[in-house]
C-alpha cells in the first residue's frame, strides 16, 4: 500500500469510526497511565535513582545496578530459588489438576463427581492472607501437620522455620488452593471430546487404558499446552505475594526469590534504582521464556497462544 | 453408555472402587482445614491451646471468641473499607472492560488489532513493582484509597472474555439500531449490555473475588490503620500476632488463650461471605474460566 493510500484509509476509518475510538479512549488512557508510564519508569533501572530528583534528573549509571546485582552474593541464590520453585510449581501445577480431572472423568455417578469437584474447588476462594494463616496454624508444633512431624521426626519448631521444608510447604499448599480450580478447565476440555471417538475405539476392541492414551490425552493436550504457556509468563513471579506472608530471614536460603528481593530492596530498603533493575531483569527473562515456549509449542504441536 | 457391573472386567471394578476411595480422601483433605478451624473457633480457649493435632469436634464449647471479634472496631472497619473499595473498583473496572471489549469486538476498525496488542502486551511485560509504586507516589496516592481502587481495576484477561462474548452478538442488531438514529453509547448500553448480562456478571465476579481477597496493594500503599482493608486487618491479627489488641482483659494466661481462639474466629468471619456466595457464583465462575482458558 502506498503511503498516500494508507493515509486516505486511516482518514476514512477515522471519519467513519471516530465514535468507537472515543469510547475506547478511557481504556487506552488507563493502560497508558498505569502500565505504560511505569514501563517508561524502568529507565530508573539505569540510574542512581533519587526520588526527589525524579527520573529526568537522577544521574545515569547505565548498567551499574545490573552489574551490582550480577556480582552480588545473593544473585545465584535468588536464581536457584526462583528456578526451583517455578519448576516445582509448573510440574505440580500441571500434573495434579490433570490427574484430578482424569480421575473425576472416570466417575459415572454425577452427584459424587459434583461433590468432589466442589470440595476441591472451595479452597481457591480463600484469600492469600487466610491461606498463609492456615498454613502457619497447621505447621505449628501443635497444629495437625506440625504435630505429626514432631512425633515422626522430632521436629519441635514451626515447620516454616526449617530451610528444607519451605519448598514442600509451598508445593503442597499451592496444590490445596489451585488443583480443583484448574481441574475445572481440564474437565471442560474433557467433556468437549467427541463421544463417537470412544464408541469407535470400543468397537475396535480398545480397552479403557488404550482409550485414555489414544483419545483422552491427545484430546486435552491443546488445553494443557495453552495453560502451560500462560503459566510460563507468570513463572518468575512464583507466587511472591504468598512467600512474603510466609518467609522469615532464617529461611531466605530457600525462600527468597527475585520478586521478594525486589520488594524488600525497593519498598523496605528504598533502593529504587537497584530494585527496578532487578525487577527489569526478571521481567525480561520472563518475556523471553514465554516467547520461547510459544515458539516451541508452535513448532512441535501447532498449538500456540499468539 | 452406562454399563452394568456384570459386564465389567474385575480390574475395572477394582479401579472404580480404588478411584472412589481416593477421590473421597482428596475431597476430605481439601475440606479438613475448614473443619479444623470451625471446630477450633467454638472450643474452650484453654483446651484449645493445650490441644495437639487435628480438631474434628469442639473442645468444650464457647462463643467468647466470636463475641470478641464482633466487638472489634478494627474488623468491622476493615470489612466496611473492603466493601467500599471493592464496590468502587469493580464498578470502574467493569465499565472500562465493557467499553474496551465492545469496541475491540467490532469489525472493520483500522486500529483494532494494534489497540488489542497495546492492551494484551501488558500481560507478558510491564514495568513491575517499583516503577508502578513511584507512579502512585507521584500521583499523591500513598495512603489514599484511590491507590487500591484504581490501579489493577481491570485486566486484559477479562477484556478477552467479554470480547469473545460480544463477537457472538450479530451485527444486524447494531445496524438496525444505528438506522433508528441511536448513538454508539446508546447502542452499547441499551442493546449490547443487556444481551451480555451473564458474561458481564462473570467478569464482575472475577474482579470482586480478586479485589476482596487481595492484600498486597493495600499493604504497600495504605499507611493509616483507619483505611485498612479486611485482609490487612487479618494480616495484623493472624500473621503478626496482634490478636491480644482485639482480645480480652484479665489474667495474662487467659488473654493469650483467647487471643489464640480469636484467630480461628476471625478466619471464619472473614471467609463467610465468600463461602455463602460460593454456591451461587460457582456456575458463573466455571463458565468464565472455560471461556477464558479454552477459547481465549
Amino acid at each position: 500500500m502506498t503511503p498516500r493510500l494508507k493515509e486516505g484509509k486511516i482518514r476514512h476509518d477515522w471519519r467513519r469510526n471516530y465514535s468507537y475510538y472515543l469510547i475506547l479512549l478511557p481504556v487506552l488512557l488507563y493502560y497508558f497511565i498505569f502500565l505504560y508510564i511505569p514501563m517508561g519508569g524502568l529507565l530508573m533501572a539505569f540510574e542512581r535513582f533519587n526520588a526527589a530528583k525524579g527520573i529526568f534528573h537522577s544521574p545515569w549509571i547505565w548498567f551499574g545496578n545490573f552489574a551490582t546485582f550480577f556480582k552480588s552474593y545473593y544473585f545465584w541464590r535468588l536464581i536457584r530459588n526462583t528456578v526451583v520453585l517455578s519448576l516445582l510449581g509448573l510440574f505440580f501445577g500441571v500434573v495434579s489438576p490433570v490427574g484430578l480431572a482424569l480421575l473425576l472423568n472416570e466417575v459415572k455417578n454425577r452427584y459424587f463427581k459434583k461433590t468432589i469437584q466442589t470440595a476441591t474447588y472451595i479452597p481457591y476462594f480463600i484469600s492469600l492472607v487466610v491461606a498463609a494463616s492456615l498454613i502457619k496454624i497447621f505447621v505449628a508444633p501443635e497444629g495437625p501437620i506440625g504435630a505429626l512431624f514432631n512425633s515422626l521426626f522430632g521436629l519441635d519448631k514451626n515447620l516454616l522455620t526449617y530451610v528444607d521444608l519451605f519448598r514442600p510447604i509451598m508445593v503442597v499448599s499451592d496444590m490445596w488452593t489451585m488443583t480443583g480450580y484448574i481441574a475445572v478447565i481440564y474437565l471442560a476440555a474433557l467433556s468437549g471430546i467427541d463421544h463417537e471417538q470412544y464408541e469407535a475405539a470400543r468397537i475396535d476392541g480398545a480397552g479403557h487404558w488404550k482409550q485414555l492414551v489414544h483419545i483422552t490425552i491427545p484430546g486435552i493436550a491443546p488445553t494443557v499446552i495453552v495453560l502451560f504457556i500462560m503459566r510460563t509468563g507468570q513463572l518468575l513471579n512464583v507466587g511472591y505475594e504468598k512467600i512474603i506472608l510466609l518467609y522469615s530471614p532464617g529461611i531466605y536460603e530457600t525462600a527468597d526469590v527475585i520478586s521478594t528481593f525486589v520488594y524488600r530492596k525497593g519498598l523496605i530498603e528504598l533502593q529504587y534504582g537497584y530494585s527496578a533493575a532487578v525487577g527489569l531483569f526478571n521481567a525480561v527473562v520472563g518475556l523471553l521464556l514465554i516467547i520461547g515456549t510459544n515458539w516451541l509449542a508452535k513448532r512441535y504441536s501447532e498449538t500456540r497462544l499468539f | 453408555m452406562v454399563s452394568k457391573f456384570g459386564k465389567e472386567s474385575p480390574s475395572r471394578i477394582l479401579f472404580v472402587a480404588v478411584n472412589a476411595i481416593f477421590l473421597s480422601l482428596v475431597g476430605l483433605l481439601a475440606l479438613a482445614p475448614f473443619l479444623h478451624v470451625i471446630m477450633a473457633s467454638f472450643s474452650d480457649p484453654f483446651q484449645l491451646i493445650a490441644n495437639k493435632g487435628l480438631i474434628w469436634r469442639p473442645l468444650g464449647f464457647t462463643t467468647i471468641g466470636y463475641e470478641k471479634v464482633f466487638q472489634s472496631v478494627e474488623i468491622w472497619r476493615g470489612y466496611l473499607n473492603t466493601i467500599l473499595y471493592t464496590t468502587a473498583s469493580v464498578a470502574l473496572g467493569s465499565l472500562l472492560t465493557i467499553l474496551g471489549a465492545y469496541v475491540l469486538s467490532r469489525k472493520g476498525l483500522y486500529w483494532s488489532n494494534k489497540a488489542m496488542f497495546f492492551i494484551t502486551f501488558t500481560m507478558i511485560f510491564n514495568g513491575g513493582l517499583i516503577p508502578t509504586y513511584i507512579l502512585i507516589a507521584n500521583l499523591g496516592w500513598i495512603d489514599s484509597p484511590l491507590a487500591v481502587i484504581i490501579p489493577n481495576c481491570m485486566s486484559a484477561f477479562n477484556l478477552i472474555i467479554l470480547r469473545t462474548y460480544f463477537y457472538t452478538i450479530p451485527d444486524s442488531l447494531e445496524e438496525s439500531a444505528n438506522l433508528d438514529g441511536a448513538s454508539r453509547l446508546q447502542v452499547l448500553f441499551r442493546i449490547m449490555v443487556p444481551l451480555a448480562k451473564s458474561s458481564i456478571a462473570v467478569v464482575a465476579l472475577f474482579y470482586t473475588v480478586a479485589q476482596w481477597n487481595s492484600y498486597f496493594q493495600a499493604m504497600i500503599y495504605l499507611r493509616s490503620p483507619k483505611l485498612y482493608t479486611l485482609q490487612l486487618v487479618l494480616r495484623e491479627i493472624l500473621l503478626k500476632n496482634t490478636a491480644t489488641s482485639v482480645g480480652a482483659s484479665g489474667p495474662s494466661a487467659f488473654v493469650l488463650a483467647v487471643a489464640e481462639l480469636i484467630k480461628y474466629c476471625v478466619i471464619i468471619v472473614s471467609i463467610i461471605p465468600m463461602l455463602a456466595a460460593y454456591p451461587f457464583i460457582q456456575r458463573y465462575f466455571v463458565s468464565g474460566i472455560m471461556v477464558g482458558a479454552v477459547k481465549g
